[in-house]
């Protein structure tokens, strides 16, 4: 899914493959000398959690929502920040610890915007886009509960 | 209409999708629990907490007092815990 405007260019996109930070970099700034800032977050699969060690995560979604959903943040943000390009990257599957799970990219022409933008997208991501955990431990199966430190997190940003 | 359901919520209806034809007596998200919830032990088990379970009309978040008329999709499942 991709928005039409070349100012600020949105993808997103929900894959199983992998994804590699540097080249997808390489795209939202290409050919272009207004970006002063790029932003980078990456989401990674733990092992260690609060209660026993995670073997394997699993990443549900729903097809179609998650698109719109991630979609009608980042234009979201594109209103409150001066932003020149937003790269969100979210996997589906099953995931070892150390393996990638998600990526937020935000350019902007400074730091400022790029930073606030890629934490709002995160915060959002977290709560309200349709993804779900099952996580797979020495001591069973389960499906990860949400925590409200991330409810609180998405919170701030409806603050004044 | 067409009904969707995700992670564990998916897990105990024991299907991923379905098409339901409610009566026309139920005419919220809340009601349309309620009415599940009386159709089998599955559903019962899947809703038995209501206020935990998140409902999304034609892929936008909805609140429990959200009206069903219209929807080509329902879409229940838990909070989210992706990123």
């Amino acid at each position: 899914m991709s928005s039409p405007a070349a100012s600020c260019p949105v993808t997103i996109r929900i894959q199983e493959d992998d994804f590699d930070i540097a080249r997808e970099i390489a795209v939202l700034t290409k050919s272009r000398t207004d970006i002063g800032a790029v932003v980078s977050f990456s989401g990674i699969c733990r092992a260690d959690d609060d209660s026993a060690k995670v073997a394997a995560l699993t990443l549900e979604h729903y097809p179609g929502m998650a698109e719109e959903e991630i979609m009608r943040h980042a234009d979201e943000a594109t209103s409150r920040w001066p932003l020149n390009g937003v790269t969100v990257i979210h996997r589906v599957g099953r995931f070892m610890p150390g393996q990638n799970i998600v990526l937020v990219l935000t350019a902007s022409q400074h730091r400022q915007a790029a930073f606030h933008a890629a934490e709002f997208l995160m915060d959002y991501l977290k709560t309200s886009a349709p993804f779900w955990k099952k996580e797979e431990s020495a001591t069973g199966t389960g499906w990860v509960e949400a925590h409200a430190r991330d409810d609180e997190a998405a919170a701030r940003w409806t603050k004044s | 209409m067409k009904v969707k359901y995700f992670a564990w919520v998916r897990e105990r209806v024991g299907k991923a999708e379905e098409t339901i034809e409610p009566p026309a007596t139920v005419r919220t998200v809340e009601e349309l629990i309620a009415w599940l919830s009386g159709q089998s032990e599955a559903y019962a088990y899947a809703f038995e907490k209501p206020k935990v379970i998140r409902t999304a009309i034609d892929h936008a978040h909805v609140k429990s007092d959200a009206a069903i008329a219209g929807a080509r999709e329902i879409a229940f499942f838990p909070p989210m815990t992706g990123g």
